[in-house]
């Protein structure tokens, strides 16, 4: 409207040289001057009273509404019309007019007070047409733009949206897949459990057995060792020798005490042996053998470090696409996913048990366990693709919830980063997420507050972020900023600035907030008219 | 930003650690002394009222035509003292008492009389062995001279007005040599450490107990960790004041506290000892940025003042016998014929220096306003422009920001004069600089503010940045006038810049130079509309004892102990020289301060210093501006919105209006603060913000008349109703309305979601008009009054005329060519008078060439007539008078305007429901001699 308005006037001035002074009080414009009408009697324009025409514009103001002194600074509520012939007419108020300051720049204004205005509307219209021209020209590409990345949006949403309902209906699927490979592994497991119970059984009966033989053994050859005299008995005496059998441990095996072990009895034959051998064997040291080494410390298992894969980046500061936060969060998935693999690593069972180890399954119960385990993998690969995919949905749910506009034409700033940097910080604008700052030459970062809300004014709350809840200042609020989008071609950070402490504001051009052009096809008309 | 953060986190960790590290909102005691820990005044008040060791030797006594000598003498010390009575013009009297024969001199105030006191002759009317009896001239006022012991009445008739040591305790603590102590620890010089001992009966059985105890602090004293070396041993004087029929009693400013002065016993005394107070609380004794050791007596028939000179650290006690009693029990007394009097008892104590007293004696308050400030001078007649209204923040952040909210004001339609810059705006606090990156280009500003016909006031603090890069650094080292330590080098502190230098302003070859400063060839970037602030020149040091400057510091061979309270005042005064010496003195000056003494009066505005957003730091503003008022500062106000903490929107509103109604109107805000330039608020605020500060502008020119006639005469701008209503005693402790001048009583509303006050309307037979609605009330009643948010209760007093200018422009300048519309309020006498004063604005012509029209305006008989109070000055306005508005008017059948032989009619309204004849476009010249005739 602006522009067509402006162009008109252009036309007028142009076509006829100079522009007509209509004839009507000063400071009254063009629209009002039906309503002075020259040696009529006036009436104020709110009605409240009616005066001699010879008091407008007489320097004292005779009505409420200051409509009396449209020229003059005398009523304190007065306006002043310049019609600033080449350049946009308007209106000041009339305190402006006469006080030594050119307020127009037609200088209609400065008519009384001395002051040297000059006439600068020419000028004035030149450079303001340049700058409507150019930004026209911006609103009209930016606009174009907004219509792409409204469309990219749209497309974006729909592909989304299709994915998320793609993903929803593997989703349940998977989550079938589950269910089903959990039966499976269920299924599999029972037999497996069932074989292996069965081998562990038979192999510790096995094991009890062969204990049994051994201490037998043993305690034949302490019954031989013992026997000192060979008479076939063990006497209280033969057994005194053993002063590790010394069961208060106070370095003498008494006969008293020695009686006890062998439960009153003076001797003991191979046979009676057997209860007394029960007391010893644990102490017992056989005279002949020397004593059994202290087991050799086995070097721990290595444990696998795990391996984290995420595309480190090789530049971390410069690269600002979105890929960083996406890295970030892959990153968390990787350790998610280790932690829970870690625990799993199978290890062999073993059974360090008198140095033995297990018998190996006979094949019918390995060929089970097999199977259980392929059932179980089958099961947790697939349990761990239904995780991603739910943190897929809700990362993309999360992204729809978003509000990006009313035509989602802000979308394509979730999860990019924009950068200015001053004379002494870098400053950081991630839509969406939040915005930092950051020390030039080193120095840690500092938050300037993450998303918060849309709030422009009421017309239009989509020209206006707010970012709350930074780092605290001290002795004062936590940080936040303001970031005032404005139409631009290119998505920049223009200015940063802290009007009061800690809080920021940012200029921030877009074009997703160019708006419709209002007369984009008048605008050639008016060239055609000239 | 970040890094203004973090150097001042980097700074108060180094400098105030104990001053900003309390959470709580108050002042932290603990870094200022009581009187207990102040070693003198605790030996002073450990002196109880008694019989005098003083006695005047009669037979010394001299009398030259202006002057008496006499000697006294401590009968306890035998040290002599020289007692020097002067009887000065226009009815005071100058008491001196210094030691006959010091060690050394000790130090007297200079700089701040304007001259030496004109004195009228002493006349002996009688004298005996008993006393001598002197003529204090006509009006059958005598001056007695009693001799054993001493003590001084002065008399008018039968009546005593005022005694000097009545109560015995003048003290005056000698100069002596250290060895004398050692030499002889115990008894003499025990009795000695304040030589006017009253105990000295019974002195003799507590002296040795007490020994140790009372030599604490004589030779050394140490506060927190700060040891004050004292060279020159105990100094302190003391003299006692009595005022029987006196029970109200004001001034000594500054103190956050009420108008009246209240009793001290039991407390603290009132310290006078200029002190950054960092976050300062309300409502008591403690010492802040600035003294003035001045105080007025009232009584229905007579005003006095004291006026003790002297700089060093200084605490006022006050008692009364009449403070315990409550109304009900001095009406008993009233009834009964009680024989008590009412008295009102003071006592000053200083650290060193003399006893130097000027005795004030009115009788009427606008006496002793002439009397003091014959004495000190007046206050400086400040540009129009400082009368407006005051943008202020810390900090305007750049050249970008003071271009952002200069523009502001014109969005918003709001008048403003002067933009100011903290701080923040010179190269790394080295002042005369400025940012190079914040501020590149200081005169395109400075222009950009020109061409709006606006100005700017920026920071220029007293503490120099040591740094050897720094010019102004480098010329005080070389020129060696750098304040020293007690070992005789530079003496250096913390403040701002980090370490700092103190230039000694009390040299006058210091203060030439500094003047220097400011010409626009040696501060770069400035321009003639760009104004000073003299900021933290108590002076501050943050680690400092008590935020301040070592007393052992030497200013020459003076220590700082002799001159700490006038240190501020040489600042602003080099200021303010050097202001008006870059315009070859043709243009006044334009210096706010801090810190002030007795005479910063002659050199610019004071504020009342760091307040905060409180309601309760909104009330004080009040008594602490009267108080200055009643003590020749006129030019005072309190920072609009509070500095610390942020202000409600409500409480910013009321601010806002009572501020505009004070002399000085500035807005301020701690770089903490959120932003709140006027137009953040809302419309509805920034409307009612714009309504009061066009008000203000409205009025400016009644505001420059009376800062006009407190330059001219000392009468205060912002008035106690008591100075105007002397004998109302409903009105001597009033201190939640003023006067401005005669004419206007304000009553802001000052409390948090006030749906109403009650102002106090004096004169019995008088009528207030209300400026707003010209609603005419009765004088002398209590006036209930419903207030909204846009409410601020103003009255125009029957029988004034008060010229305004209703045209209001974005700046003062712009409204220079304006006319005036007289506001007439008539008495019930149907009487009104008032006068209008018009200059440049700018300029010292007024006084060095009578460029200015000063004109009585006289409303009697029905005529409304402008006469000339100076037929030889000589200045031309284009300024006319567009409307008359007569309240309290009854309808004329016809008014004609009666000029230069010539009658002519003139057009009027008459408006009955409120009895207003406004009268329209008379349109004579301003400066023209006319007559209104209503018939």
């Amino acid at each position: 409207m602006t522009c067509l308005h402006l162009l008109l006037t252009l036309v007028f001035a142009v076509s006829l040289g100079t522009p007509v002074e209509i004839q009507r009080p000063r400071g009254v414009p063009l629209t009002k001057k039906p309503f002075y009408e020259e040696n009529k009697p006036f009436t104020c324009l709110d009605g409240s009273r009616t005066i001699p025409f010879d008091r407008v514009n007489d320097d004292y103001c005779d009505c409420k509404d200051g409509s009396d002194e449209p020229g003059t600074a005398a009523c304190p509520n007065g306006s002043f019309h310049c019609t600033n012939a080449g350049y946009r007419p308007m209106f000041i108020p009339s305190s402006r007019i006469n006080d030594g300051i050119c307020d127009c720049c037609d200088t209609t204004d400065e008519y009384n007070s001395g002051a040297k205005c000059e006439n600068t509307c020419k000028e004035l219209g030149l450079k303001e047409r340049d700058v409507l021209q150019k930004m026209a020209e911006i609103t009209k590409e930016g606009f174009l733009l907004k219509q792409q990345l409204i469309e990219e949006a749209k497309k974006g949403r729909e592909e989304k949206q299709g994915k998320v309902t793609d993903m929803q209906e593997n989703k349940k699927q998977l989550e079938e897949k589950v269910e089903a490979l959990r039966t499976v592994k269920e299924t599999a497991e029972q037999p497996e459990k069932e074989a292996k119970e069965r081998h562990l059984k038979a192999w510790e009966e096995q094991k009890a057995a062969i204990r049994l033989e051994k201490d037998k053994a043993k305690m034949a050859e302490a019954f031989l060792e013992l026997d000192d005299n060979a008479d076939g008995f063990v006497s209280v005496s033969e057994l005194q020798s053993h002063a590790e059998l010394d069961p208060d441990a106070d370095g003498t095996l008494t006969e008293t005490e020695v009686q006890g072990l062998m439960g009153g009895a003076a001797q003991v034959d191979t046979s009676t042996f057997e209860s007394v051998w029960t007391n010893i064997k644990d102490k017992y040291h056989s005279e002949s053998q020397p004593e059994e080494p202290a087991p050799v410390e086995t070097p721990p298992e290595e444990v696998k470090e795990p391996v984290v894969d995420n595309d480190s980046e090789p530049f971390p500061e410069d690269d600002i696409s979105e890929e960083e936060d996406e890295d970030e969060d892959d990153e968390d998935d990787y350790h998610e996913d280790d932690d829970k693999v870690l625990p799993t690593v199978k290890t062999p069972e073993k059974s360090h048990e008198d140095g033995e180890a297990m018998l190996p399954y006979d094949p019918d119960t390995q060929t089970l366990i097999d199977a259980a385990q392929k059932a179980r993998d089958d099961f947790e690969d697939s349990e761990k693709a239904l995780r991603e995919m739910d943190d897929q949905i809700r990362n993309i749910e999360k992204e729809l919830s978003f509000d990006f506009g009313p035509d989602a034409e802000f979308t394509y700033l979730y999860s990019q980063c924009y950068e200015l940097t001053t004379s002494e910080y870098i400053y950081r604008l991630c839509p969406f997420n939040r915005v930092s700052q950051k020390p030039k030459y080193g120095g840690s970062e500092t938050n300037l507050g993450t998303w918060g809300s849309w709030s422009g004014p009421e017309n239009n709350k989509y020209l206006v972020m707010k970012y709350e809840h930074g780092t605290g200042c001290w002795q004062g609020p936590n940080r936040s900023t303001t970031v005032k989008l404005t139409c631009g071609k290119e998505t920049v950070v223009t200015s940063t600035s802290e009007p009061s402490r800690c809080e920021y504001l940012m200029e921030f051009t877009t074009p997703a907030v160019c708006q419709e052009p209002a007369n984009m096809d008048l605008l050639p008309h008016g060239h055609e008219e000239l | 930003m970040a890094v203004i953060a973090i150097e001042r986190m980097g700074l108060l960790s180094v400098v105030c650690v104990s001053l900003f590290f309390s959470s709580t909102f108050a002042v932290d005691r603990g870094n200022f002394k009581t009187c207990d820990q102040s070693a003198f005044c605790k030996r002073q008040r450990a002196l109880k009222p008694g019989q005098s060791p003083y006695r005047a030797l009669l037979e010394t006594l001299e009398l030259s035509d202006s002057r008496l000598t006499l000697q006294l003498i401590n009968d306890n010390n035998k040290v002599h003292l020289l007692l020097e009575l002067y009887r000065l013009q226009g009815n005071m009297t100058r008491v001196k008492i210094n030691e006959l024969k010091p060690l050394r001199p000790r130090f007297e105030v200079p700089d701040v009389l304007i001259a030496e006191p004109p004195t009228e002759p002493l006349s002996v009317l009688s004298k005996d062995d008993n006393g001598v009896v002197l003529s204090l001239g006509a009006k059958n006022q005598r001056l007695i001279v009693s001799a054993r012991p001493f003590r001084l009445d002065i008399m008018q008739g039968p009546e005593v007005l005022l005694s000097l040591n009545s109560r015995g305790l003048l003290a005056f603590e000698h100069l002596r040599l250290h060895k004398d102590t050692q030499a002889q620890p115990d008894g003499a010089e025990v009795k000695e450490s304040v030589d006017g001992d009253q105990q000295q009966d019974e002195g003799e059985k507590d002296e040795d107990g007490e020994s140790d105890k009372e030599e604490d602090g004589l030779w050394e004293e140490t506060f927190k960790s700060h040891t004050d070396t004292k060279p020159n041993g105990p100094t302190s004087i003391s003299l006692d004041f009595s005022l029987p029929g006196v029970e109200h009693v004001y001034g000594i400013p500054e103190h956050a506290d009420d108008l009246k002065l209240k009793t001290t016993d039991g407390g603290d005394p009132y310290r006078l000892y200029n002190l950054d107070v960092f976050q300062y609380e309300l409502y008591n004794p403690m010492a802040l940025y600035g003294s003035i050791p001045v105080m007025l007596a009232h009584n229905t028939q007579r005003t006095m003042g004291i006026f003790w000179l002297n700089a060093a650290e200084t605490w006022v006690d006050i008692s009364s016998n009449t403070a315990g009693k409550t109304v009900f029990g001095k009406m008993l007394d009233f009834v009964q014929g009680s024989s008590e009097k009412p008295q009102t008892d003071v006592r000053w104590i200083s650290e060193s220096g003399i006893i130097d007293v000027f005795i004030m004696l009115g009788p009427k308050p606008s006496d002793v306003f002439s009397q003091y400030a014959s004495l000190t001078g007046t206050q400086s007649f400040p540009p129009l422009a400082s009368l407006g209204y005051h943008q202020c923040r810390w900090n305007y952040n750049d050249q970008e920001d003071v271009k952002s909210v200069d523009q502001g004001f014109d969005q918003h339609d709001i008048p403003y004069d002067f933009i100011w810059l903290d701080i923040e705006h010179a190269d790394g606090k080295r002042y005369f600089t400025w940012d190079p990156h914040k501020f590149p280009q200081p005169k395109e500003m400075l222009q950009g503010l020109m061409d709006k016909r606006r100005k700017m006031v920026a920071i220029v603090d007293p503490h120099i940045r040591v740094d050897s890069g720094y010019k102004i650094h480098n010329e005080i080292t070389s020129k060696d006038f750098y304040v020293k330590n007690k070992d005789g080098r530079n003496y250096e502190g913390w403040c701002w810049p980090g370490n700092s230098g103190y230039p000694d302003f009390t040299k006058p070859e210091m203060r030439a130079w500094w003047s220097s400063m400011f010409a626009y060839d040696q501060y770069e970037g400035s321009m003639e509309n760009l104004f000073t602030w003299n900021d933290m020149n108590e002076p501050s040091v943050f680690n400092g004892p008590e935020v301040t400057m070592h007393k052992d510091a030497l200013h020459g061979k003076w220590e700082h102990r002799d001159i700490h309270n006038i240190y501020g005042l040489y600042v602003q005064m080099a200021t303010a020289e050097g202001q008006t010496q870059r315009s070859g003195g043709v243009e006044r000056p334009f210096v706010l301060t801090r810190a002030f003494f007795a005479g910063s009066q002659r050199f610019g505005a004071v504020w009342t210093g760091d307040n905060a957003a409180e309601w309760g730091h909104l009330k004080i503003s009040i008594p602490m501006c009267l108080s200055l008022g009643l003590v020749g500062v006129s030019f005072c106000g309190a920072d609009v919105g509070g500095f610390f903490k942020n202000p409600s929107t409500e409480l910013l509103v009321r601010w806002y209006q009572t501020g505009a109604y004070q002399p000085f109107f500035r807005a301020h805000a701690h770089l903490d603060t959120t932003r709140r330039e006027p137009w953040l608020f809302g419309p509805e605020n920034t409307a009612l913000i714009r309504e009061v500060i066009r008000q203000r502008y409205a009025l400016l020119p009644y505001w420059y008349q009376l800062l006009y006639q407190a330059h001219k005469t000392g009468m205060p701008v912002m008035r106690p109703l008591w100075v105007d209503y002397p004998k109302d005693t409903a009105t001597f402790t009033i201190d939640d309305e003023f006067l401005i001048g005669s004419d206007l009583l304000v009553h802001p509303v000052t409390e948090e979601g006030s749906r109403g006050v009650t102002a106090y309307l004096p004169g019995a037979g008088e009528v207030w008009y209300d400026v707003h609605t010209f609603q005419k009330h009765n004088g002398a009643q209590n006036l209930y009054i419903p207030v909204t948010l846009s409410s601020i209760p103003v009255f125009q007093r029957g029988g004034s005329i008060i010229p305004r200018k209703d045209r209001v422009r974005r700046s003062s300048a712009c409204m220079e060519n304006d006319p005036y519309t007289l506001y007439v309020a008539l008495s019930p006498k149907k009487f009104a008078e008032g006068e209008l004063y018009i200059d440049d604005g700018h300029s010292l012509n007024y006084d060095t060439k009578k460029e200015f029209i000063h004109r009585s305006l006289t409303f009697a008989n029905n005529a409304l007539t402008s006469s000339n109070l100076c037929p030889d000055c000589n200045f031309l306005t284009s300024s006319w008078i567009e409307k008359v508005l007569i309240l309290g008017a009854s309808k004329p059948s016809k008014v004609l305007l009666k000029m230069d032989g010539k009658e002519t009619p003139v057009d009027f309204e008459f408006d009955t429901s409120m009895s207003v004849l406004t009268l329209r476009k008379p349109g004579m010249n301003a400066g023209a001699d006319w007559t209104l005739l209503l018939q």
